[in-house]
């Protein structure tokens, strides 16, 4: 049920903060160190006819350093959406906060999902010679990438905030199932089939390649920690610039009729919304309501995402503008 | 006195933007109220927020006893509503159209049949596939759907559209019927001549608010119970436009004689 | 709700069994992705063979999608979601009416596709047992999916195509167990098939379980 936008605050102006500027610099770092551990420190794997079977040769075995990390960051991406969809789901805790956190999330994990798909076929074009190959886990991992383009096109389809969030966060849950029904299914299928293809990392990383392993662990968590923190504060913007909106739209509105209304008209404050507080802002109608009050700009938090018309028909005093519904 | 319905500051919205911003309004049980207004005004959403299918984000709203927001699921049922589009599949025949429309709402084969009588569309127009029929045969077609649910309140967005003047005499009389059997009629319309006669109350709608919707108190306590017998013309419509006249910016006060 | 169901199921059935779209347009569609396959594969034989489970079942899937847009197209050209949310009419009966309608109407295709693909692949059937079932839940799983799916996108702009790109990827496992339980019916594949059947079994549940319970919300943002 949708709840109409809520008085008070919520700080947030820009979305770099002190957190993402602190985990952004971090991940910085992390990945300086990594490329350096990764590119000139840590050796290459051996080669030749010593190299144990199925496993990366030579140079690119420093594709150890980017691929599982990138992997279990683009789950970690889609396991929050997940979450955070439930969370929303959930009637106790609904809050715009976990719509938000379950798109951050959707959107970061199909970055690092299309970052795993190209160094996987790079890494599969090194050890196998092909570009693609149909392995269990390669063909989830497309799937899975094709869901998360869907999941994004929805959301981009439904305008209606309440709608859209609860459409994808039914639609994020349904794929999550699918996901993990299918990751058990490839797991089960694999053990019983033998001479299926499998991607095995090196069981023998020691010593430098698994202190950069680690490294590449923890600068592409950071870096997809960064990416989330900044894609949730982009949506929040978005929907504390839609409140805003929200009120203009209406009292222009309301001041479609005003002609009609003159004589009966009541204060825009009466309507029943709560008094902002005042504030700088440039999206505010400036004409007069009979009667009424102009309602300031005002820092808004969770509001239901509601962006009405630009501030063109407000500002422009200009209700017929946009096509309402009858 | 129990309202039909009762609005407060009312915010609706479609998609984000507010198609109702503050509307209020008063509906007597009985009562056929007619909605006029510009094109943009809200008469749509204000139909649709009354049948529970338009949550609203702001303001009160209490239709037949229960919140259209919150108890939209057992409110839907006890209304009908009849839209810009009939709701009708283009594929079934008349009769199979009503039928699927009165077992759904689970009243009954019989009230189908005498719904599509009541509506002229007996006989050959009955086996006719919805989708060959004419506009304003759909049009009855799908007030016929509506008599058959047998709801406690119309919403009708400008049922006369489409229809020649014998049908349109035929409307005039069903709604006068089900008003005076006790279930409120709200409906929009541009059409002044045609509702003229029929409305007990007129209200005009423009920027998402609705002008003279409230009911002033003496009214509502004045109307004592709702009216059971077909017999009296409505009377709590009838007091409701004798203690509004006196009001100042009322145009006109309709009584159903 | 069982009630609810059968009236839905029926009225869509009745609907198709006027209309024929299913038959007159989804059917040889269908019949012409096989075709169009044949041509691809430049009609070599025992490629042909060896893939037709799956290129089967490929035709299935793009079967389904029509026919659920169908079903859903058939509901909004006139508004009647509207009288649907307005009734007394379960949201869980009116999901399982309208996937057994869609079902129905998809078991009636894969006949057809069979009978297609032993012609013009020239396949030979066999493990009858194992076909069918499969087959059985396959049709369970893209039904309840797509009727999911299809309410979900009736109310959004772009809905013909937000529908194929949201149910493509989530009935490719389908797609593929099914294609692997064929395989090993029709003697193509070593392994196992009725091992598949497990995995089929659980996306019927998950799409028939989640559809029913989902329904509702889905109907109201519609």
């Amino acid at each position: 049920m949708p709840q109409a936008p809520a008085a008070r605050l919520s700080r947030t102006r820009r979305t770099p903060s002190r957190l993402s500027r602190a985990l952004g610099w971090a991940a910085a770092l992390a990945l300086a160190l990594n490329v350096w551990w990764g590119l000139w420190l840590s050796p290459p794997a051996p080669s030749g006819n010593s190299a144990p079977p199925g496993v990366v040769e030579g140079q690119f075995v420093r594709m150890l350093y980017v691929h599982p990390a990138v992997a279990t960051m683009c789950y970690v991406g889609f396991g929050i959406c997940a979450l955070g969809s439930i969370a929303w789901l959930w009637p106790r805790t609904r809050s715009p906060r976990w719509d938000r956190l379950a798109v951050a999330g959707a959107e970061v994990g199909a970055v690092f999902c299309a970052a795993t798909l190209v160094t996987g076929s790079i890494w599969g074009r090194a050890s196998w010679g092909v570009w693609w190959t149909w392995d269990a886990r390669l063909t989830l991992t497309a799937i899975l990438f094709a869901l998360s383009l869907g999941y994004l096109a929805l959301r981009r389809a439904v305008e209606n905030p309440h709608s859209r969030s609860v459409l994808s966060s039914v639609v994020a849950l349904l794929m999550a199932l699918t996901v993990i029904v299918d990751h058990y299914a490839t797991d089960w299928f694999v053990t019983l089939h033998q001479g299926e293809t499998l991607f095995k990392p090196d069981p023998s990383v020691y010593g430098w390649q698994l202190a950069t392993m680690i490294v590449s662990f923890v600068a592409f968590g950071l870096l997809g920690a960064w990416l989330i923190v900044h894609r949730y504060r982009l949506e929040e913007l978005e929907e504390r610039y839609g409140s805003l909106a929200f009120y203009s739209a209406v009292v222009a509105r309301r001041s479609e009729g005003s002609s009609l209304q003159a004589g009966l008209g009541e204060p825009a404050g009466a309507v029943g919304f709560p008094r902002l507080e005042g504030g700088p802002s440039g999206a505010v109608p400036t004409r007069a309501v009979a009667g009424g009050e102009v309602p300031e700009a005002a820092d808004i938090v969770e509001p239901a995402g509601l962006a009405g018309p630009a501030a063109g028909p407000a500002a422009g005093g200009n209700g017929q503008q946009r096509v309402g519904m009858p | 006195m129990v309202l039909s319905a009762r609005l407060r500051k009312a915010v609706a919205l479609a998609g984000r933007y507010p198609v109702l911003a503050g509307a209020d309004l008063d509906l007597l049980p009985g009562e056929i109220l007619v909605v006029r207004g510009p094109n943009g005004a809200g008469k749509t959403s204000l139909l649709r927020v009354l049948a529970g299918l338009l949550p609203l984000v702001a303001g009160e709203a209490e239709v037949l006893g229960l919140d259209p927001t919150a108890d939209a699921r057992a409110l839907r049922p006890l209304v009908g509503l009849l839209g810009h589009h009939g709701g009708l599949y283009d594929d079934l025949t008349a009769e199979q159209n009503v039928r699927f429309a009165a077992k759904a709402a689970r009243t009954g084969e019989e009230s189908a049949k005498s719904a599509l009588l009541r509506l002229g569309l007996g006989g050959r127009l009955a086996q006719a596939p919805a989708g060959k029929l004419s506009a304003g045969q759909r049009r009855r077609l799908a007030l016929a759907c509506l008599l058959a649910k047998r709801p406690a309140l119309w919403l009708l967005d400008e049922p006369h559209a489409g229809l020649d003047a014998e049908h349109r005499a035929l409307l005039d009389e069903l709604l006068a019927e089900v008003a005076g059997a006790g279930s409120s009629v709200v409906m929009a319309s541009h059409e002044e001549a045609a509702t003229a006669e029929l409305a007990s109350r007129v209200v005009s709608m423009a920027g998402g608010t609705v002008r003279n919707g409230l009911l002033p108190p003496a009214s509502t306590s004045g109307a004592a119970s709702p009216p059971a017998s077909a017999s009296g013309a409505a009377s709590p419509p009838a007091s409701a436009s004798r203690a509004a006249s006196p009001l100042a910016g009322v145009e006109e006060v309709q009584v159903v004689a | 709700m069982w009630r609810d169901a059968a009236l839905v199921a029926g009225k869509d059935l009745r609907i198709e069994g006027r209309a024929k779209v299913s038959l007159n347009q989804v059917g040889p569609f269908a019949l012409v992705v096989l075709l169009l396959f044949g041509f691809a594969f430049d009609q070599d034989r025992p490629l042909l063979v060896q893939a037709a489970p799956g290129l089967f079942w490929v035709a299935v899937l793009f079967s389904g999608i029509l026919a659920v847009q169908r079903s859903f197209s058939v509901e909004s050209s006139d508004g009647a979601i509207d009288s649907l949310r307005l009734s007394r009419l379960e949201p869980a009966g009116i999901f399982l009416g309208k996937v057994a309608a869609v079902a129905a109407q998809l078991v009636v295709l894969e006949a057809l596709l069979a009978v297609g693909v032993v012609v013009l692949f020239h396949s030979r059937l066999g493990g009858a047992g194992l076909l069918a079932t499969s087959a059985a839940l396959s049709t369970a799983g893209v039904a309840g999916a797509g009727v999911a799916y299809g309410a979900l996108c009736i109310g959004l702009r772009a809905r013909e195509t937000l529908l194929p790109l949201l149910l493509a990827p989530v009935l490719a496992p389908v797609v593929l167990s099914a294609t692997e339980a064929w395989r090993s019916a029709l003697g193509l594949s070593s392994g196992d098939g009725w091992r598949w059947l497990a995995l089929l079994g659980c996306f019927a549940a998950i799409y028939l379980a989640g559809g029913s319970v989902g329904f509702g919300a889905l109907m109201e943002e519609a």
